[in-house]
C-alpha cells in the first residue's frame, strides 16, 4: 500500500438479508484529495458510509485507514482514530447551545473523567471561537441549536465536523434544503477544508459538484461505475445511461 | 423571559436558603412526631427521584427497577442494626434466624458488623449492582421500551428472590429496624427520629448538589446528547455504553441511599421495597415534579407522597385514581412538568388565554442590545 494512501475499501459487499446494497465496492483515497460521491438512489451511497465508520459490517472485504484495518472496530473508536460523518438531514444536539455543540466535538480525550475533571482548555476555546466565525454563528453562541435555520443547521454541523479534527470526513449531502447562496459557500468551504484534510462528500446536486471541482466515483447497484474528473465521467456512456440521463429523455 | 433564565438576586438567594435551613431546624419542634416521619420519609424517597431524573429527565433511560437498588440500601442498613442489636438474643445472632432454626449467621452478615462497611456498602453495593446490570444492558445496545422491561424483570427476579430467602433474610417478613439500638437508643425513638430528618434533609440538598455538578458542563450535555441522538453522540468518539454505566450507577448509588434513609424512619425494610408499583411510582414524582429540572423531582416526591397520605387519611381507597388522573394530565397537558411548565413560562401563557394578563409587546430577543445582526 502506497503511504499516500488515506483510505482503501477492498472488495467490499454488504448484504442485507440476500439484498446487495454494496456489490465489490473498491475504492482508494489519497492523503488531502477531495472526492464527490454520486450515484441514483439506491447506489449504497450511505451504506458505503455506514461501513467506513462503523454503523454496518460489510459481509465480505476489508477496509484499511491509515494502515489500519476498520473491520469490527466499534462507531467511536473509528470516530477517535480520525473518521469525522456529517449526516444527511442535520444532526445536531437541538437542546444544546451553538457552543455547547461544539464544545462536544472539540473535546479531546473523549473519556468521561477528562469531562468531569477538568474544564474545557482555552486552546479548544480558541478553535470554538474561529469555527463560529467560519460558520457566520458567532452571534448565535448562546442560542439552543434547535432554534437555528435549516441552513445553520447544516452549517453548525459541518463546523462541529471540522472541529472534531478528522483525518477523513464523510460529508452525506450538505447541501440538501440550503439556497443557492449558501450552497456555494459550502462548496467553497469543503474545498477550503481538502488539502489538509482528505473529504469525501456525498450528493445529488450536480451543480454543486461541479462547482467542487473534484474527482467524482459514480455508484450505481452497489459498485463503482466509472471515475474521474466531471469532464471524464459527463462523458461516460455508462453514466450517462444510469444516471445523467440521455438528451432524449 | 423564561423564569429559568431570571438571574436570582443573591440576597434574595441567600435568604431563600436561611428560611430553608431555620425551616429544617425548627420542623421537629413545629411538626407533629406522625407528620416529622412522615415528611423525613418522603424526603428520603426525593433522593432516588434525583436519581431516577439523572437517568431518564437527562440521559433518556427510563428504569423501572429503581426499588432493586432502594431495597438493597435499605437492607444493608438494617442487617447492620440488627446484627449490633442482637446481643440478647441466641447464638448472638439477630430473633428471626430462630424461626428457621438457623444457628450460624450467614457468612455475607460478617461484614455488617462494621459500620465503616456498612457506611460505605449502603450506597456502594447498590451503584455496584447498578453498574454491572447496565453495563451489560448498554453493552448489548438495548434501548428504550426494551430497557424499561428488562428492569422490570430484575425487578421481578430480585423480589421473589429476597420473597424467598427466609433463612437468609427473612424472606417476606424483611428486617425490622425501630427496635434496634444505634448509639445506646432505640432507632424507633422520637430523639432519634428528629436526628434522622435532619440527617436526610442535609443528604437531600448535598444529593442535589451533587446531581446539579454532575449534570452541568459537557458531562451533562453528553447525557442530553445521548437522549436525544446517541449514534451522534457515538460518531463524536464518545462511547455512550460508559457514559450511560456511570450515569445509571450514580443513580443506583443515591437510590441506596435514599432506601437506607427510609428504612431507620419507617421501621422496616421488607420485599415489598421492590414491588413493581412502588417503581413506577418514583417515575410518576419525576414526571409530575418535571423531567430534567433535578429540583422537580424533589418537590414531585415529596408533595405527591404528602398528597397521598392526605388523601388516603380523608379518602381511603381512592389515592390509586387520583394518582393515575394526576400522570394522565402531566403526560398531556404538561409533558415537561410541573416545574417544567412553570420555567417554560407556562402560567403566563395560561393568563394571557384567560384575557389576565398582557401579551409581552416585544419579541424577547429584541431586548437585546449591543448585539445587532442578532435577530434576521
Amino acid at each position: 500500500m502506497n503511504n499516500k494512501e488515506l483510505l482503501n475499501l477492498i472488495d467490499i459487499t454488504v448484504s442485507f438479508e440476500g439484498f446487495l446494497a454494496l456489490n465489490k465496492l473498491n475504492l482508494n483515497l489519497r492523503k488531502g484529495e477531495l472526492r464527490a460521491v454520486i450515484g441514483p438512489n439506491g447506489a449504497g451511497k450511505t451504506t458505503f458510509l455506514d461501513v467506513i465508520t462503523g454503523k454496518v459490517k460489510p459481509t465480505k472485504g476489508e477496509v484499511i485507514f491509515k494502515g489500519k484495518s476498520l473491520i469490527g472496530r466499534k462507531e467511536h473508536k473509528i470516530a477517535r482514530l480520525g473518521v469525522g460523518r456529517k449526516f444527511q438531514s442535520p444532526r445536531i444536539f437541538e437542546n444544546l447551545t451553538v457552543k455547547e455543540n461544539l464544545e462536544i466535538s472539540v473535546t479531546t480525550p473523549k473519556s468521561p473523567l477528562n469531562l468531569i475533571k477538568k474544564s474545557i482548555k482555552d486552546e479548544q476555546l480558541n478553535e470554538i471561537e474561529r469555527l463560529m466565525k467560519i460558520v457566520n454563528l458567532a452571534q448565535k453562541v448562546d442560542s439552543k441549536a434547535g432554534s437555528l435555520s435549516h441552513g445553520q443547521k447544516q452549517w453548525l454541523e459541518i463546523a462541529m465536523l471540522v472541529g472534531q479534527k478528522p483525518d477523513l470526513m464523510l460529508v452525506d449531502e450538505p447541501v440538501a434544503g440550503l439556497t443557492d447562496e449558501e450552497t456555494d459557500l459550502t462548496a467553497d468551504l469543503l474545498k477550503s477544508l481538502s488539502g489538509e484534510n482528505t473529504v469525501v462528500v456525498i450528493d445529488h446536486d450536480m451543480e454543486f459538484i461541479r462547482r467542487l471541482d473534484s474527482n467524482v466515483s459514480v455508484l450505481n447497484q452497489g459498485t463503482v461505475l466509472c471515475e474521474g474528473t466531471m469532464e471524464t465521467i459527463q462523458r461516460d456512456k455508462k453514466v450517462i445511461d444510469v444516471y445523467l440521463g440521455r438528451p432524449e429523455d | 423571559m423564561p423564569l429559568s433564565k431570571i438571574k436570582f438576586d443573591k440576597k434574595i438567594v441567600l435568604s431563600f436558603w436561611i428560611i430553608l435551613i431555620a425551616l429544617i431546624i425548627a420542623a421537629p419542634t413545629l411538626l407533629p412526631v406522625f407528620r416529622l416521619n412522615l415528611l423525613g420519609r418522603y424526603l428520603s424517597l426525593s433522593i432516588v427521584a434525583l436519581g431516577v431524573d439523572l437517568i431518564w429527565g437527562y440521559t433518556g433511560l427510563l428504569s423501572l427497577g429503581q426499588g432493586i437498588f432502594f431495597a438493597l440500601g435499605g437492607y444493608c442498613a438494617a442487617m447492620y442494626l440488627q446484627i449490633t442489636s442482637s446481643s440478647e438474643f441466641p447464638n448472638n445472632i439477630p430473633e428471626f434466624f430462630a424461626l428457621y432454626g438457623v444457628e450460624k449467621l450467614p457468612f455475607f452478615w460478617e461484614p455488617f458488623r462494621s459500620p465503616v462497611f456498612t457506611f460505605l456498602a449502603i450506597w456502594i453495593i447498590p451503584a455496584l449492582v447498578a453498574g454491572l446490570i447496565g453495563f451489560l444492558v448498554f453493552r448489548n445496545r438495548i434501548k428504550g421500551v426494551y430497557f424499561s422491561i428488562l428492569t422490570q424483570a430484575s425487578l421481578l427476579v430480585f423480589f421473589n428472590f429476597f420473597n424467598g430467602q427466609q433463612k437468609l433474610i427473612n424472606g417476606t417478613n424483611g428486617l425490622k429496624t425501630d427496635v434496634t439500638q444505634l448509639f445506646g437508643q432505640m432507632v424507633g425513638s422520637e430523639s432519634m427520629q428528629r436526628i434522622f430528618f435532619w440527617i436526610t434533609a442535609i443528604l437531600v440538598i448535598s444529593a442535589w448538589f451533587f446531581a446539579k455538578w454532575v449534570v452541568k458542563g459537557r458531562f451533562g450535555n453528553i447525557l442530553i446528547g445521548i437522549r436525544d441522538d446517541e449514534p451522534r453522540v457515538r460518531f463524536t468518539g464518545y462511547n455512550p455504553v460508559i457514559f450511560k454505566t456511570i450515569i445509571f450507577s450514580i443513580a443506583g448509588g443515591l437510590a441506596g441511599i435514599s432506601g437506607a434513609l427510609y428504612t431507620v424512619q419507617s421501621g422496616i425494610v421488607s420485599p415489598q421495597f421492590m414491588t413493581v408499583p412502588f417503581s413506577i411510582e418514583m417515575v410518576i414524582w419525576v414526571a409530575v415534579g418535571g423531567r430534567g429540572t433535578l429540583l422537580g423531582a424533589i418537590l414531585g416526591a415529596v408533595f405527591i407522597n404528602y398528597a397521598k397520605s392526605l388523601v388516603s387519611e380523608a379518602l381511603p381507597a381512592s389515592w390509586m385514581f387520583i394518582q393515575g388522573g394526576l400522570f394522565i394530565l402531566v403526560v398531556t397537558a404538561l409533558p415537561e412538568g410541573v416545574l417544567g411548565w412553570i420555567q417554560g413560562d407556562g402560567p403566563r401563557n395560561l393568563l394571557q388565554r384567560f384575557g389576565l394578563k398582557r401579551k409581552i409587546e416585544t419579541y424577547p430577543s429584541l431586548e437585546v442590545e449591543n448585539k445587532e445582526g442578532d435577530n434576521e
